[in-house]
């Protein structure tokens, strides 16, 4: 019995720590947000010769084979950062390309994502807040598909898109190529700039099917959940951080805030609700690939409860910076896009504790 | 990360029932009188046998190495590294075979490992085993009238005249003080210094003339917490742990165990199995509670908590084991435990209805107005130990390096 991280665990994440720190000080962040496409290439380069989008790729196609527990890890220090790119949509499509049914055209995406040649992403969402795969309107005809995807993260960045659908035999994955006919990207104004959406239509465009049924789906929906998790705890505990380093040194009434007690229980709270919830994702990541009867229902606890001390903990940490938290000169707004983010991204709270709800079979 | 039931704990599982098969009989089971577990009391160990076939018992399940684990076995207990599956193997096979586990409590929880710290050899020959068996019971002497929150102003002070020494003054909040046997407490020896540093820590038996108990009530209706005046109480010089004037350093290792006995989700755990269970037989306006989108909503918010509380038990268990400081996760869980004994007995409230309104031992009521019970004892729980903007002071001043308050 061992419920803690590895030393190539510790590792891993120092790794992306101090590449993000150095690489992506919140300059270069605000610099990306303020761009058209939201994708820095230099920077994604960066991350992808750490191994990060890789690190999940079977080692047979040129990735490093690890766990999602190693994923969610690169994503809270992604959440930590504010880092922007196209991290989670690519993750989520090699979850889909992992498990689906083709394996040679898998290996051939693999491959290239493992090493940087081929950005994906995963599209499964339609219209605003339907990501059930039994729900899906998008439809494949004759090797092509017809509808419209609403929530697609960087898709117009992207070289292949793995795209939930239906046919005659039900859900299932296809693959769309950059550039296929009948393809189009338009992308979303959204409030959280350093991760961008489009959204996309299919007119008789061509298309690979790599899997039948929703497992596939189901699976990289979850992996989706446990690092939009991870994401919200790397964030919230900037934010605390932050909130704690303000409080020693911006003085007030002739002391530094951090000894006025309602500043330091408000602190103290935060700390509370944030981090026991560390185990909580740790443990869900972990069940992805050990303890599959637990993974799904997790999954959805675990975004929504992280989502919800994301939102709670960045209040307070705008809050109790005063006006200054207000500005966008300062940060802290990065992070609150942030939680904005993983809170309305593929499905609320209350979405997934429906599903928790039903899961438990109660 | 591993927690997988490998071939080792399946092992060692058999091993269990099968020591339970052996030596806690069917008779034995029968003869165990059911734990009210809806109650704080009963999760804090309140009605566990203490008979002599009990006892008997826990003797043969301590020399296997299954109960009080982190104890020495030279002072009575089961010595063994750290496993918290191993821990959760036990506690779920004794429970199926209703046989006696760990008595919780001051004494065992708290006393017991402080005197293995900071004990002397003959403290702990004298104390460790009888109170893991429940030989000796225990009250925590530390709260005054005027020293709550600010426990080191404390007044009761204790004087050496020859071999003894002579201890005037008052306790407050002391449970069980009318059923313990001894007394561990902190009264002031030393009154000319800092006040953190004129306090010593002592054990005192109860049956010493001039000590008075008187019982308070509290608002559940129960009486489990007294006054305790002492009137030239004389006890034996080595009565003492630690050095005169120590006393707060001896303190402080008792008052990590407290955080840890109340610290955990345990009772969450087994109020929350409980709301859920009522949830799926009370019926309002003809459907279950369970079926309603709003309860339904309730139950998982407060699960996930519960469950991020329960792996962050586990998260400490590790690094316990590897001698790793906890930081700010071994800090919380008290006030976090806590708040969620609150938000699950407020929801069993809700689940209840109007069964809601009944009180304790209303025999029309599904619960029998237990939850109720449990609900009001979150006060117990959040005020024992340190109030809640206590543990808030700890944690900002501890985990998040904030300045200490004037």
């Amino acid at each position: 019995m061992d419920f803690g991280l590895t030393e190539d665990q510790i590792l891993l994440k120092d790794t992306v720590r101090r590449f993000l720190d150095s690489e992506c000080p919140t300059t270069r962040t605000r610099a990306i947000m303020e761009s058209d496409s939201g994708h820095d290439a230099d920077l994604w380069r960066g991350l992808v010769d750490l191994g990060v989008a890789g690190l999940t790729v079977p080692p047979e196609h040129g990735g490093s084979g690890l766990e999602i527990l190693d994923l969610a890890l690169v994503a809270e220090e992604m959440g930590w950062g504010a880092t922007p790119g196209p991290f989670l949509g690519n993750a989520m499509a090699i979850a889909a390309l992992t498990a689906c049914d083709d394996r040679a055209e898998a290996a051939r995406w693999l491959s290239a994502i493992a090493t940087g040649e081929a950005l994906a992403t995963l599209a499964v969402g339609e219209k605003i807040g339907t990501w059930d795969a039994d729900l899906l309107e998008t439809t494949a005809d004759g090797g092509a598909l017809t509808g419209a995807k609403s929530l697609v993260p960087y898709a117009g960045e992207s070289d292949v898109l793995v795209v939930a659908a239906r046919d005659a035999d039900g859900p299932g994955l296809w693959l769309v190529e950059r550039g296929a006919a009948g393809l189009a990207t338009t992308p979303v104004r959204g409030n959280d700039m350093t991760r961008r959406l489009d959204g996309v239509r299919f007119e008789q465009t061509p298309a690979v099917k790599i899997a039948a049924g929703r497992a596939a789906i189901d699976r990289a929906r979850d992996i989706g959940l446990v690092l939009l998790a991870a994401d919200s705890f790397g964030g919230a505990n900037r934010c605390l951080r932050m909130t704690a380093d303000y409080a020693v040194t911006r003085e007030q009434f002739g002391q530094i805030i951090g000894a006025f007690q309602g500043v330091k229980h408000q602190l103290a709270d935060m700390a509370t609700d944030l981090e026991p919830s560390l185990s909580l994702w740790w443990y869900t990541a972990h069940a992805l690939d050990h303890i599959p009867d637990k993974a799904e229902r997790h999954a959805a606890l675990a975004k929504a409860h992280l989502s919800d001390v994301y939102d709670m903990v960045v209040r307070y940490a705008i809050e109790l910076h005063g006006g200054i938290g207000f500005t966008w000169e300062f940060d802290l707004h990065l992070w609150f896009r942030r939680a904005l983010f993983n809170r309305a991204f593929m499905g609320t709270a209350a979405d997934h504790r429906r599903r928790a709800a039903a899961l438990a079979n109660w | 990360m591993n927690l997988s039931y490998s071939k080792e704990y399946e092992g060692f599982r058999r091993d269990v029932r099968q020591f339970l098969a052996t030596n806690w009989s069917d008779a034995d089971r029968a003869s165990a009188p059911e734990a009210d577990l809806q109650t704080v009391r009963g999760a804090m160990g309140g009605g566990v046998r203490t008979d002599q076939r009990a006892t008997e018992f826990r003797k043969q399940a301590i020399e296997r190495g299954y109960l009080y684990r982190s104890i020495p076995r030279q002072y009575g207990g089961g010595e063994q590294p750290p496993d918290p599956l191993k821990a959760t193997i036990i506690a779920e096979e004794f429970k199926r075979a209703k046989a006696p586990f760990e008595i919780m409590g001051q004494g065992p929880s708290m006393l017991a490992p402080t005197l293995v710290e900071k004990g002397t050899e003959e403290q702990r020959q004298r104390y460790v085993e009888r109170t893991l068996l429940g030989q000796i019971t225990w009250c925590q002497g530390y709260s005054e009238p005027g020293a709550g929150s600010d426990l080191a102003s404390l007044r009761t002070s204790a004087v050496l005249d020859g071999d003894e020494w002579v201890i005037n003054g008052q306790k407050i909040w002391t449970s069980n003080a009318h059923e313990a046997d001894m007394m561990f407490a902190l009264i002031r020896t030393e009154p000319d210094k800092p006040k953190h540093d004129g306090i010593t820590y002592f054990l005192i038996d109860m049956k010493t003339a001039g000590i008075d108990v008187r019982p308070l009530r509290q608002m559940t209706g129960e009486e489990d917490f007294n006054e305790v005046f002492f009137e030239d109480v004389r006890v034996p010089k080595d009565s003492i742990v630690g050095e005169r004037g120590q006393g707060w350093l001896v303190s402080r290792s008792t008052l990590k165990h407290e955080r840890a006995l109340i610290g955990n989700a345990s009772l969450a755990r087994r109020t929350f199995d409980g709301l859920v269970a009522m949830a799926q037989i009370i019926e309002v306006d003809g459907r279950r509670v369970i079926d309603d989108p709003v309860m339904r909503d309730r139950i998982a918010t407060v699960e996930a908590d519960l469950l991020a509380a329960e792996y962050n038990g586990f998260r400490l268990l590790t690094l316990g084991a590897k001698h790793q400081d906890a930081g700010l996760a071994g800090l919380v869980p008290k006030l976090h435990s806590t708040n969620l004994v609150y938000k699950v007995t407020r929801l069993a409230m809700d689940i209840l209805s109007d069964h809601g309104l009944c009180a304790p031992g209303e025999p029309s009521a599904p619960d029998m107005g237990g939850f109720s019970t449990a609900y009001m004892w979150y006060w117990g729980m959040a005020l024992g130990g340190g109030a809640p903007n206590i543990q808030r002071n700890i944690i900002g001043e501890r985990g998040l390096g904030l300045p200490r308050n004037v």
